[in-house]
Order: structure tokens, then C-alpha cells, then sequence
């Protein structure tokens, strides 16, 4: 699966900065871009335990391939969050199942926030998109 | 006002920690080790490590001997009357479950245990698990909005059911000290037993156990700039005698037959199993170490620092302190900024101070906040590592705000 266009974007934006402060405006940047849920979306069945912050995660299969939508109270992980998301989208199961992610994190400069020590949520997310997937 | 550490240079992590461009203010959750603790950890296990209590030959005699010898040390730490009040865990958390499980059988149905609204969860779990057990009322004493505990509600609700007080000395989120001595009297008054975790109280100044009259008194070791694997319960006499042996196995059996078997009295039947030697031997090295240390010059070095940590937080605008603190730490949040995201932004920078809720789930969503960011003070800080926290504060603010 080559990479979506969106995504090809955020490397090519994120690949290039130097610092944490350069970084974490982008990530906010980012994060304002993230396609909203609505409040009737935010409920206790979409939300991902195992954050710090209040994360939800609505997912929808479209002709075999998964469309997810996410967001967060913590405006960082909105941005981690929108990362994430422009990579995952429009694969299918199997493409899932396969996709590196901590790779994808690395290549944008962002390894250190799905280490084990950070409770920011990200592997959070993950493992539940892994498991809505998996159905 | 610069304030230095003359005792800085005794924890070599610190000098560590700052090449890797890390200024630690966690210490509530954990402390570095001065270089005297170390030395006596390697001391041991480079001479000749045995186990404890059981052998005739010699090494096994001289690691006895150390252990007792650090048992000593504890009791002398705290005033205690003597070693053999002084009972050594696996940890604070281990203790509050032997304690827990060890009065199980002195509590009866109906009756209450009190503890306040601030408790860590290892000085509140094991009690409300006890609580579900036997079925007693956990009784929960509120706070003030300063982050006391409320002397007129406690008053009213501590009563004749009540055969049980466990309450924190400093709170490890809102940095209070509590007011003891009022209310061990109001359990004592009751004939309740009273139970003072002092995780984070012990680890600033000198306690008097005899002093502040508890029944038992809990302290961690690795916050007391030892190793992890130690814990303490210090026990009056007679209360010691109401503990009921509770982890059962290696040498703190008297007799065992098959079917049947006796137990020591207190300390070592309440030591199954091999304990932490060597943290414990490092917990008695670490007492040495401050022992030697001019105790009020450690405390007006801390309260300055405090003061520092306090007036910094106050000045910057948007600040809101969860409570009023009083000693070694302070949690706040900034209004309008989430606190997971300044705790990042904080250790991008290189900040080590804890965020979120600090093990006091109940108490976060008692006071209505999504969690906190908290900076904690040990001996060894001083007002460089304060403006580290600032500047990286004040750039965080910049971006998220």
C-alpha cells in the first residue's frame, strides 16, 4: 500500500523541522484539522480507555476499507491523533493488520510518543483500532 | 534569591541526570541516591551476600547482624522504643495490605473504618477492599478547600463504630500536612485503632513516632533516598499484638507440622519469606547518611525552595493550585490549557515532574479537575532546577496558550 496522499503531506511537512518547539506547533496545527465527531458521537462506547486525556474513536467500513475519525480533549494528541489517522484511513483489514505504525511515528520525528512510559493514549488508540478492525 | 544545595554533589544521578539534559522534580514518586547508600549497597553485594535469620556459617551471621542493625537504625530513625516494634515490607503498598489484612479479623460487620478524601490508593484500596470483605462502612472525611482534612466534619463523623483511622501526615497531590494530633485524638477517643501513612511525610524532617501517638506508622524506603523493595510499619506494642499473621511461609514459623503450625510474634512473623536485604541494608545507610546531615538546615533548605516553587506559580497568570501547600510539593493546572498537554510540552523540554492523577483517583474528581501537573522538591534541588521548570513552563504556556 503506497502512501496516501495526506499522508505524504505530513512526512514531507514533518520531516523537515529541527526541535521540539517547531514540532509541537506543527502537531497543534494538525490537530485543528481533524474532522470532528459530534457531541452525539462522544459517548462512554467510543471512548478509549487508558489516556490521560478524553480520546474517542468512531469507525466506519466503506466498501471493505476503514474510515476512522478521532479527537481528544488534549490538543498535542488531537494532533498525534490526525497523524495517525491520515495513514490508517482507507486501508483494509489485512492492510491494517500489517501497517507499522510505530514506523510511521519514527519517520515523522514522534518515535518517543508511543513509547510504553507515555500514557498520552496513542497505543491506547491503537489497540482499539486493531480490535474494531478485527471484527 | 539563588538557593544552592550544599549536599547537591552527594547524589551523582543529579550531575547524570543534567547531561542528559534532565532537571528531576518527581520526587515525590521517587528520589535519587546519595553516594553513601550506594556504597553500602555494592559494599554487600561485592562481600559476600547470605540470607538472613537461618544460617550458622558466617556470612550468613554478618548479613544478619547488618539487617538487625538496620532495624535498629529505623527504630532510632523514628523514636521508636525499640527494634522490635519496627516490621520491614516489600513496600508502603505491602504494608497497608498486611496491615489491612492483619486487623481483618478484629473488625466486625456494621463497623466503620475512617480514612480522608485525599488518600493515596495504597493507604485507600486496601481499606475499602477490607470494607467490602467483612462488610464495614468505609466513612470518607472530607477536606477543606485549603486541603485539610475537616476537623468539624471529622468530628461529627468519627464516632463510636469507628474501630479504624488510616489518614495520610502530607498529602502527595495537594502537599498538605494534616492535622495529626486532632484527629488521632478523636479516633483514640473511640478506642479506634489509627494508621498514619507517612510515604511522603517521612521523607521530610524527623518523625517521633511516640510523639504523635500513633498505632502504626507506614513509610516507604525508596523515597527516602533508598532502594525500592523496603517498606516500614512502625507498631505501638499493644496494637502490634491485635495483627493477626498474615503472608505465611519461610522463617516466620516457630513450629509447622503438616496440618498444623505456630508462628513468631512480631517483627519476623510478620516477615515471611526472604526479605529486600540489601534495600534494607541501603534504607540503613541512607539513615546514616542523613542522619549526619544538619536536619534544620535541610528543612529551611526545602521550605525556601518551596516558597520559590510557590511564589513562581502564583505570579504566572492562569495558575490555579490545587489547594493551598504547605510543604515539598505543589500540583496545579493552568486555566484553559489541558494538563496532558503541558506535561508533554513540559518534558520535551526536559522536566521530569508527574502529571495526571497521581494515584488519588477519588480526590482528582473530588475537586473537578481532568488531573494536575505536580513539580515535588527533595534535599538536593535547588533554584537552577526551579528556573529550569519556569522557563520550560513559560515556553509551554507560549505555544498552548
Amino acid at each position: 500500500m503506497s502512501l496516501p496522499s495526506a499522508a505524504a503531506q505530513a512526512l514531507a511537512e514533518f520531516e523537515v523541522l529541527q526541535g521540539w518547539e517547531a514540532r509541537a506547533r506543527l502537531l497543534i496545527q494538525w490537530g485543528e484539522r481533524l474532522e470532528p465527531l459530534s457531541e452525539a458521537e462522544k459517548t462512554e462506547a467510543n471512548r478509549v480507555h487508558g489516556c490521560e486525556s478524553q480520546v474517542w474513536l468512531v469507525a466506519h467500513a466503506h466498501g471493505g476499507t476503514w474510515h476512522f475519525r478521532a479527537t481528544s480533549d488534549a490538543r498535542l494528541l488531537r494532533g498525534l491523533l490526525a497523524l495517525l489517522l491520515v495513514r490508517v484511513n482507507g486501508a483494509d483489514s489485512a492492510q491494517l493488520a500489517q501497517l507499522d505504525v510505530a514506523g510511521w511515528f519514527q519517520a515523522l520525528g514522534l518515535g518517543r510518543q508511543l513509547s510504553p512510559s507515555r500514557s498520552n493514549g496513542l497505543n491506547a488508540v491503537l489497540k482499539r483500532m486493531a480490535q474494531l478492525s478485527a471484527r | 534569591m539563588f538557593h544552592a544545595s550544599p549536599w547537591r554533589a552527594d547524589f551523582p544521578a543529579i550531575a547524570a541526570l543534567q547531561r542528559q539534559r534532565q532537571t528531576y522534580l518527581d520526587n515525590a514518586a521517587t528520589s535519587q541516591k546519595p553516594q553513601a547508600m550506594i556504597d553500602a549497597l555494592a559494599h554487600y553485594y561485592s562481600h559476600g551476600a547470605a540470607n538472613v535469620h537461618r544460617a550458622q556459617h558466617l556470612p550468613g551471621a554478618l548479613a544478619t547482624q547488618a539487617f538487625e542493625a538496620s532495624r535498629e537504625k529505623i527504630a532510632q530513625w523514628l523514636n521508636a522504643p525499640g527494634p522490635n516494634q519496627i516490621l520491614l515490607s516489600h513496600g508502603a503498598t505491602s504494608a497497608f495490605n498486611l496491615l489491612a489484612y492483619g486487623l481483618e479479623a478484629r473488625l466486625n460487620a456494621g463497623e466503620q473504618i475512617a480514612v480522608s478524601a485525599l488518600e493515596h490508593h495504597a493507604n485507600l484500596l486496601p481499606w475499602q477492599q477490607l470494607a467490602q470483605r467483612k462488610g464495614l462502612e468505609l466513612v470518607v472525611l472530607p477536606l477543606t478547600a485549603a486541603g485539610h482534612v475537616d476537623l468539624d466534619q471529622a468530628r461529627e463523623m468519627i464516632g463510636p463504630r469507628t474501630r479504624l483511622l488510616a489518614v495520610s501526615q502530607l498529602s502527595n497531590v495537594l502537599g498538605t500536612l494534616q492535622p495529626l494530633a486532632a484527629l488521632l485524638a478523636l479516633a483514640r477517643e473511640q478506642g479506634a485503632l489509627t494508621v498514619v501513612d507517612g510515604a511522603q511525610g517521612a521523607v521530610h524532617g524527623r518523625q517521633d513516632v511516640q510523639a504523635l501517638g500513633c498505632d502504626f506508622y507506614v513509610l516507604s524506603g525508596h523515597k527516602l533516598y533508598a532502594p525500592e523493595g523496603v517498606g516500614v510499619i512502625y507498631g505501638r506494642g499493644e496494637a502490634l499484638g491485635q495483627l493477626s499473621h498474615w503472608q505465611f511461609g519461610g522463617e516466620m514459623v516457630h513450629q509447622a507440622d503438616y496440618h498444623r503450625a505456630t508462628f513468631q510474634p512480631a517483627p519476623l512473623g510478620f516477615e515471611a519469606g526472604t526479605p529486600a536485604i540489601g534495600a534494607v541494608l541501603g534504607l540503613g545507610a541512607a539513615l546514616d547518611y542523613l542522619g549526619a546531615l544538619d536536619t534544620a538546615a535541610v528543612l529551611a533548605h526545602e521550605a525556601a525552595l518551596h516558597a520559590q516553587l510557590l511564589r513562581g506559580l502564583r505570579d504566572r497568570e492562569g495558575v490555579v493550585l490545587l489547594g493551598e501547600p504547605e510543604q515539598a510539593l505543589a500540583s496545579f493546572n493552568v486555566a484553559g490549557v489541558h494538563p496532558a498537554d503541558l506535561a508533554q510540552l513540559l518534558s520535551e523540554q526536559g522536566v521530569a515532574v508527574r502529571a495526571g492523577h497521581h494515584c488519588t483517583m477519588p480526590l482528582i474528581k473530588r475537586l473537578g479537575v481532568q488531573g494536575a501537573i505536580r513539580v515535588s522538591l527533595a534535599l538536593y534541588n535547588d533554584s537552577s532546577d526551579l528556573q529550569c521548570f519556569f522557563d520550560a513552563l513559560d515556553n509551554a504556556l507560549g505555544l498552548l496558550r
